[in-house]
């Protein structure tokens, strides 16, 4: 092989080498993005059905019910304008608190049910979780130009 | 009293930090020698005064003096005297007071260890350092000064509990350790620029220094991950978290730049590559820190955030990356090439390596900055987790696998594709068989399992032959060889840890009354219930977990679960016994009716192998700087001048 070839050869092993690269890393990229949605959003039916998913807010006052095994938790996330029923199999981080903002990550299931298989409270008493925030956020702002929800968009 | 002198001594070493700059860069320029002359005590005096401002807020600490705004947020007369003293870098301002403390360390070290460099060189090595000292400094005093005073508060509101373990002694010093140690490299990068000689001299100074600080990181990294392993109460060793990926990101770079620097001192290649890389690695430490300690990634480790740290930060980045990239971009031209290597080579398979390893830190980046940046455009909320991670690192990782077998059985320059199979063909066929049956034994044959044996076999065997060759050719003792390969054994270690852990944990979450027994892969645990128990600054219910394996005792876990008395917070203290083929893992979750619990079991098979394989690396490190041809070469030039 002469020189000239060898590179050219070295040349296009680097290239493909990097487009197929690039292609995994793009690909698992937007296979796995997780997007966050608010109550309202998921109530109004934009979250979408077959994808996993995050939403986020309070957790409803006396909405946190235990099964009798002891470790699958019902409870209902609130942005104050809509809430959502969540089930969760697992234990409850430390921080979980009814009043207190929470994430949850999961699928809807068929009766409009949210089954969560993450549930995230964060490390300190008085964070907020900045999903949990802005959720809470949108929320107000929809309340105050009530006149008209829709046009809002 | 001891916080203003603190403040004072903050003050005097940003002068010192400013003197340690600008006068030997500009001597260096100039060449004039007294002024270059200027570096060393002008270092030294700046790394006293920043020890002396740290040990004035350690003294704040441990003394509670609850007058200091930063002591009354994040201590608590109550809490042990070793938290007060490690609550020193809880807080934003603390850690930062730790970093520069650090920075001023390893400056510290390089006036020691380099007597045998050229005074120019030292110059421009201590000046650059000195600079990031000053934008340290100047972020502290002007936005996250940790000595603000307020009227005497009567008590503290605790440090996080989280926060509260000997982890927290040595975790972040090992970790700043390892970021900082860049710094060193990147000095050296950047005074190399500057004068214009980039050649195997540079290179062979800049070794051990780097190695050091990658072996501190990865120690450190090993820490965090061993930490929240325990800590967290979730049994996992590694979360993706956008923090420990601040930390891998430099981590990934500075592996790359180890190697990078080896074809360069060994070959005159790579030359602006590695330099290219020196830059990266601190970029990306600083990107890290910054990442993590101003709030814009929430989590444990951030604290509350301020816009106008934001900005510093920013601004900050900015001067350092672009800086360093427009000096770059101006003397790239004059690096040259250096020797020329074949399609199948030590340099190729090393290039590989580097391509690998940046485009793992490229697809890390991608994950964690891009949420922020579409939050940042208001286009929404996003998250990237684990499962981008794991698809886009395991194929990217296997490769690299392959290389770590066979790479440092190849010749520099060219290397015989024919030899290398002859050699490695028996080891790479008994890889193969091994890691096909060795599954069976689990119980289950898993593909990924075997695949994950056959990468870390085939790296055991190319560490051997390289090992055997080496005896029988009869050359001598070579730390930097032998420190190679313990650390690639390291890595087989490590692989074989997350691979077992990885197929085979099985976790159990359930209720349990007292006198309850669950059975998890031959381990039977009994719960013998609850005791309130009194600690330091909390109270706590402490589980009895007793576990028995075919009737014979083994153990008996106590996890925890705390309520802080200043915070009033939570926290789950789990519970572990440690095995070499295996770790049991309990934590509390919630008292339930009639005095049973929620608990958490675990059976986690050679988890402790990561680890292993982890301080296996640094250690590999570690001998790699102790070889006698730095010293050497330390040594000549010492005569030299004496």
């Amino acid at each position: 092989m002469k020189k000239r070839h060898r590179n050219l050869l070295l040349i296009a092993v680097v290239v493909v080498a990097l487009g197929a690269i690039a292609a995994l890393v793009l690909n698992a990229f937007r296979s796995n993005l997780v997007f966050f949605f608010t109550p309202t959003q998921v109530v109004k039916g934009e979250a979408p059905r077959e994808r996993t998913f995050r939403v986020g807010g309070l957790v409803e006052k006396g909405s946190l019910s235990r099964e009798a095994d002891g470790v699958t938790a019902h409870f209902r996330v609130t942005d104050t304008a809509q809430t959502i029923p969540v089930t969760y199999k697992g234990l409850l981080p430390d921080l979980f608190k009814e009043g207190k903002g929470v994430v949850a990550e999961g699928r809807l299931s068929g009766n409009g049910e949210f089954v969560a298989d993450q549930v995230l409270a964060k490390h300190d008493e008085n964070y907020m979780p900045p999903e949990a925030a802005s959720a809470l956020e949108q929320a107000q702002k929809a309340q105050k130009t009530l006149v008209s929800p829709e046009g809002k968009q | 009293m001891i916080p203003e002198l603190g403040n004072f001594a903050l003050i005097v070493a940003l002068l010192m930090a400013l003197t340690q700059s600008i006068l030997p860069l500009a001597g260096a320029a100039r060449n004039i020698p007294s002024w270059m002359s200027v570096a060393r005590p002008a270092a030294r005096a700046q790394s006293l005064f920043v020890a002396i401002a740290f040990a004035c807020l350690a003294y704040s600490f441990l003394s509670n003096d609850f007058s200091v705004i930063n002591v009354t947020q994040h201590s608590y007369s109550r809490l042990p005297a070793v938290y007060r003293f490690t609550a020193t870098w809880g807080s934003h301002e603390g850690s930062l007071l730790l970093w520069t403390l650090i920075l001023g360390l390893w400056t510290f070290a390089v006036t020691l260890f380099s007597r045998h460099l050229p005074d120019d060189m030292v110059a421009r090595v201590i000046g650059v350092m000195g600079l990031v000292s000053c934008g340290l400094l100047l972020f502290m005093l002007l936005t996250s000064n940790p000595f603000l005073r307020m009227p005497m508060a009567p008590d503290g509101s605790d440090l996080n509990p989280l926060l509260q373990d000997p982890g927290m002694v040595i975790h972040p010093p090992i970790l700043y350790m390892g970021y900082v140690g860049f710094s060193v490299a990147f000095a050296f990068a950047l005074a190399a620029l500057i004068s214009g000689k980039l050649d195997a001299s540079w290179a062979r100074w800049s070794r051990p220094w780097t190695t050091a600080a990658w072996s501190f990181l990865t120690l450190g990294i090993m820490m965090g991950s061993w930490w929240a392993y325990y800590e967290l109460g979730w049994g996992g060793w590694w979360f993706w978290d956008p923090t420990e990926n601040a930390s891998l990101m430099p981590w990934l770079v500075g592996t790359a730049l180890i190697h990078s620097l080896a074809v360069t001192e060994k070959r005159g290649s790579f030359k602006a590559w590695t330099v290219l890389l020196a830059i990266a690695a601190f970029s990306l430490s600083l990107l890290g820190t910054f990442l993590v300690r101003s709030g814009v990634l929430s989590s444990v480790h951030s604290f509350a955030s301020d816009p106008a740290r934001g900005l510093f930060i920013l601004a900050f980045l900015a001067v350092v990356i672009g800086g360093s990239l427009l000096l770059f971009a101006f003397r790239a031209n004059q690096v040259g090439l250096g020797g020329r290597f074949a399609l199948v080579s030590r340099e190729s398979f090393l290039m590989a390596n580097n391509i690998l390893l940046l485009t793992a830190c490229g697809s890390v980046l991608l994950g964690t900055l891009y949420p922020l940046f579409i939050d940042a455009l208001g286009l929404g909320k996003i998250s990237v987790g684990p499962p981008y991670f794991n698809s886009v690192f395991v194929p990217l990782v296997l490769p690299l696998l392959f290389l770590v077998g066979v790479g440092p059985l190849a010749r520099w320059k060219q290397a015989s594709v024919p030899d290398l199979v002859s050699r490695l063909k028996w080891g790479f066929a008994a890889s193969v068989v091994v890691a096909l049956l060795l599954p069976f034994t689990m119980g289950a044959w898993k593909p990924m399992v075997a695949v994950g044996y056959l990468s870390a076999l085939w790296i055991v065997v190319g560490v051997a032959i390289n090992v055997q060759s080496r005896l029988r050719s009869g050359a001598g003792w070579s730390a930097n060889f032998y420190g190679m390969n313990l650390a690639h054994l390291g890595v087989a270690v490590t692989v074989i840890g997350i691979t077992m852990v990885s197929a085979y944990e099985s976790e159990r979450n359930v209720r349990m009354n007292v006198g309850d027994t669950i059975t998890l892969q031959g381990y039977t645990f009994r719960f013998n219930g609850v005791k309130h128990i009194d600690g330091p600054n909390y109270t706590a219910e402490r589980g009895a977990l007793e576990v028995t394996r075919n009737g014979n005792p083994v153990t008996t876990l106590y996890p925890e679960k705390r309520t802080y008395l200043a915070s009033g917070m939570p926290f789950s203290d789990s519970a572990i016994n440690y095995g070499f083929t295996r770790d049991l893992y309990t934590a509390l979750g919630e008292p339930l009716d009639g005095g049973a619990w929620s608990v958490r079991l675990f059976h986690k098979p050679f988890v402790v192998w990561i680890w292993i394989g982890a301080v296996l690396m640094a250690l590999g490190g570690v001998l790699a700087i102790s070889d006698r041809r730095y010293r050497a070469a330390l040594r000549k030039q010492g005569r030299a001048v004496a």
